[in-house]
């Protein structure tokens, strides 16, 4: 079955609608999906939800989302740095769901994994475990966190090949494999597209199982948030 | 005189012990990895994805696609390592990582941190602050010992939202080093001439003095 798409354009054209739940890979904006989310700007859906660890920085990547009043919702760990969502967060025009960084990793991962929910110290004792179950194990209280799946996840990677098998680069990975596996369509934009074979099993970091349809972006924009250098005496 | 900053965080680095593995928070504490001795053998890791991450980049060596959790661009050393969120984090609460040392809001004497949010005042989110302060093996916190507002952010009970309960072994201020002990703050260093009296007007909690020589690098 073919997963190529000649373009993002093509790719999201029969999966974008008003109140779908979208994960977005990145750090900050590291490793962001940037076709894709202009594409959903340019299209756009309205009263979504966005699963993203900052959903956007500084008015950009999901930021232009939010700046498009296209966002309802947010589940996320951080929004420092994100003057959009602070302030639409703050006016109530938009929901945000705070979750402790690895708690969401592992909510997204379980998600993907067929896993209802677990039980982590993450959050306890903290204004995180209001209204959920609590259990001490191993003399440790323990915070129930149910499983995160979205309808689409849009993710970068550095290399994939037609089957869907993909690398990404450097620290541009965080949760990005994880949501491919947690959502109902999983979009890929590589830097690369490679044919079957290209990449060595041993390398693949995202099986192609998890990967419905694949665009090849050549051209990123790779935004430096902090750019911070050393000079070497010479 | 009470520490500077860089005397805190020089104090900071000599809580790290040989071979760990640990983890550094954003702000002050990023700084101690300009302190380590280049014989310690210590592997940084950053939440992000991130095991064995070098120095800032020279201008040549700048890669948009690697940074720390605070998404300043960064290196990674020979025999570094980069993974998912999900296996960062899973280096965190599994007990992997030997120390993490972050910045603080308020410290308590049973260890309670918060770290997080001033309510009403700062948005930011946990971020990674709570996983770290949870999953850690050994916990310290860099922080100023008064707030802006002149608060001691040393106290009895926390009045600020908790990070994580009872997980702070120690605390290091420009006054000196704190070790939450229960129902008070043991006080196991002081700057040099802060006096017994200074400490104890400045700490919003009992506070008692017991000495030990300085801790060093070779320890461990």
């Amino acid at each position: 079955m073919n997963k190529v798409f000649a373009n993002v354009q093509a790719a999201l054209e029969d999966v974008l609608k008003d109140g779908m739940s979208i994960m977005s890979g990145g750090f900050g904006l590291c490793g962001i999906a940037e076709d894709c989310i202009t594409e959903i700007a340019r299209r756009g859906p309205r009263e979504l939800t966005i699963i993203s660890n900052n959903c956007g920085n500084q008015g950009q990547g999901l930021a232009v989302l939010l700046k498009q009043k296209q966002v309802s919702r947010v589940i996320c760990s951080y929004v420092g740095g994100n003057p959009d969502l602070a302030e639409q967060y703050l006016s109530g025009a938009v929901t945000v769901e705070l979750n402790p960084q690895g708690t969401f990793a592992e909510r997204i991962r379980a998600g993907g994994a067929g896993i209802g929910g677990f039980f982590t110290p993450t959050g306890a004792g903290t204004v995180v475990a209001e209204g959920k179950e609590t259990r001490v194990i191993d003399g440790r209280p323990h915070v129930f966190e149910t499983a995160l799946r979205a309808d689409l996840a849009i993710i970068r990677a550095q290399i994939v090949d037609t089957a869907g098998n993909a690398r990404f680069h450097r620290t541009a990975r965080n949760f990005s494999p994880l949501m491919a596996t947690a959502a109902t369509v999983t979009i890929v934009e590589a830097d690369r597209l490679v044919d079957v074979g290209q990449i060595d099993p041993d390398d693949v970091h995202l099986p192609g199982i998890f990967v419905k349809r694949i665009v090849h972006v050549p051209v990123h924009k790779n935004v430096i948030e902090f750019r911070t250098t050393r000079t070497v005496a010479k | 005189m009470s520490w500077s900053k860089e005397q805190m965080v020089r104090r900071a680095a000599a809580e790290i012990h040989r071979g760990e593995f640990v983890n550094l928070g954003i702000g002050m504490p990023t700084e101690v990895a300009n302190h380590l001795a280049p014989d310690l053998d210590v592997t940084l890791h950053s939440e992000n994805g991130l095991l064995g991450m070098g120095p800032f980049p020279t201008d040549e060596e700048v890669d948009p696609l690697l940074i720390n959790a605070g998404k300043q661009t960064v290196t990674a050393l020979p025999g570094a390592s980069t993974f998912d969120s999900a296996f960062s984090f899973a280096m965190i609460r599994g007990g992997h990582i030997d120390l993490a040392i972050l910045g603080g809001l308020e410290v308590a004497t049973n260890g309670d941190l918060a770290n997080w949010t001033v309510p009403g005042k700062l948005i930011t989110g946990m971020g990674g602050a709570m996983d770290l302060a949870a999953g850690a093996r050994r916990l310290v916190v860099l922080q100023s010992h008064i707030s802006k507002d002149g608060t001691s952010k040393l106290v009895t009970t926390l009045t600020l939202p908790p990070t994580a309960r009872q997980c702070v072994s120690r605390v290091i201020t420009e006054l000196g080093v704190f070790d939450p002990a229960g129902d008070h703050f043991s006080c196991v260093e002081r700057a040099d001439s802060v006096t017994e009296a200074e400490v104890s007007r400045k700490t919003g909690a009992a506070v008692v003095f017991a000495f030990s020589p300085a801790p060093t690098n070779s320890a461990g």
